[in-house]
């Protein structure tokens, strides 16, 4: 889904300067946040965010609805090679804008977390695109993300996993040089009696299923939404056992 | 022609990324070797290095049907081990490192570079001459400059390791330092590793001749 598919008949009757959004109905707003996530407008993110809680929407309405679904048709596209990193970066940052009010509603709310991850970039490397998408989508797929952020040497995945207790262990790395670090943090786990207690998920450029497998990794993430599936199913199937 | 004239046949094929074709040329034509065919895959595969494999296999698939010697100019390149795993099966070498900054630099410098200060952006000859095509409009950023700080908010210093001794990059790299907000640092490699690999190739080869 685009803006491309119609194209407007006249800028009398399809200009966006114009457009009010509190005059839409809940469907047609939807619609219109989805459009407006697709074209990165953060401002436009945060007004649909608010008009919809303002007639009664529960916080995880909105962002299951307008917000992760808005971002699900994005990712799609981006894995048909229709979006490219930037719109998909622009998208990201307009979710952030509606992530941050809905966000401590949510906790307010005190909703049951799908699950609880710890991620982080690995020592050496100070790329975290694809690992702040992926913390994003997880948080909106009702995840509680635990982002250690960049360079993180062994010791403190091993410090958050003991502080936090989370489901699912996450490593990024974009760099040939720096990927092999998931092994060494996935050894010390075994070496120290922790491996079986996390499901550990891998992603990043440079890596692939091969590299995943070697490394010993229960996940190899191509890209966020696939993360967010794998990690649910991960997590369900763990739960169940 | 004269009998006394030798021809050389089937000449080696060097496989590149665009990328390197400039430093390649240059270095074969200083030391005078007529008896390389370059051929290049476009650089703008490393924003999708998982295709650089299968792009290299054809070219190699074409050479070897030709009968050719054939030498890859290529690091890893961010494929993970892919690019190694197909050089394997066909028993074909290439330039040694990860990727072409550390091969130009030297992996022992590289690595000192790594430790200085992590955050580097790196640049190469090439990389400064297509700046504005290959990292402004690559990245989306003469479209969408706000995304500035998501791409580059890590990073600290542009390091130019410079291919040649030229002021007018050198400028340039200068001001694409200024572009990303970073602090600029310059080092002169030359040919660096590339030179060593074409220089081990070419004690490799044979060339046959034909009286």
């Amino acid at each position: 889904m685009n803006n491309f598919g119609v194209l407007p008949m006249s800028e009398e009757i399809y200009d966006d300067e114009d457009l009010d959004l509190s005059t839409l109905a809940d469907d047609e707003l939807v619609e219109q946040m989805h459009d407006d996530l697709y074209d990165g407008m953060r401002d436009e993110i945060i007004e649909g965010t608010n008009i919809l809680l303002s007639r009664g929407w529960s916080p995880d309405k909105v962002l299951n609805t307008a917000l992760v679904g808005g971002m699900t048709i994005v990712g799609v596209d981006f894995r048909d090679g229709i979006l490219f990193v930037p719109e998909v970066l622009s998208a990201a940052g307009a979710m952030k804008g509606g992530m941050a009010i809905l966000r401590p509603l949510l906790a307010e709310t005190g909703a049951e977390s799908v699950g609880k991850m710890v991620i982080g970039t690995v020592k050496g490397d100070i790329h975290d695109i694809g690992k702040n998408l992926v913390a994003m989508m997880m948080e909106g797929a009702g995840f509680e993300v635990i982002d250690l952020g960049i360079n993180i040497p062994v010791e403190t995945y091993l410090a958050a996993l003991e502080e936090h207790k989370p489901d699912i262990l996450g490593m990024s790395a974009l760099l040939t040089t720096t990927m092999p670090y998931m092994k060494v943090v996935i050894d010390t786990m075994v070496e120290q009696g922790l491996r079986e207690d996390y499901i550990v998920l891998v992603g990043g450029a440079p890596l692939n299923q091969e590299f995943g497998d070697a490394v010993g990794a229960d996940g190899y993430c191509r890209d966020a939404a696939i993360a967010v599936e794998m990690a649910k199913e991960m997590v369900a199937q763990r739960r169940a056992a | 022609m004269a009998d006394s004239q030798p021809t050389i046949i089937a000449p080696a094929l060097i496989i590149c990324c665009s990328a390197l074709l400039r430093e390649i040329l240059d270095f074969c034509k200083l030391n005078h070797w007529s008896h390389f065919e370059v051929q290049t895959i476009t650089a703008e595969l490393h924003n999708r290095p998982e295709k650089i494999p299968a792009a290299v296999k054809q070219l190699i698939d074409a050479g070897k049907q030709r009968g050719q010697q054939i030498f890859v100019g290529y690091a890893d390149c961010g494929t993970g081990g892919l690019l190694d795993a197909l050089l394997s099966q066909e028993n074909v070498e290439r330039i040694p490192g990860a990727h072409c900054y550390e091969f130009y630099a030297g992996a022992e410098q590289f690595a000192g570079f790594q430790e200085q200060q992590l955050g580097t952006f790196y640049l190469t000859d090439f990389l400064v001459r297509h700046f504005d095509r290959l990292v402004i409009r690559g990245l989306g950023l003469d479209r969408k400059p706000e995304l500035l700080p998501v791409y580059f908010g890590n990073y600290c210093k542009l390091l130019y390791i410079a291919q040649s001794d030229d002021q007018k990059l050198q400028l340039q790299a200068q001001q694409a330092a200024e572009k990303l907000g970073l602090d600029y640092q310059y080092e002169y490699s030359g040919s660096g590793g590339l030179g060593h690999a074409l220089s081990s190739f070419n004690r490799q080869i044979a060339v046959q001749l034909v009286q």
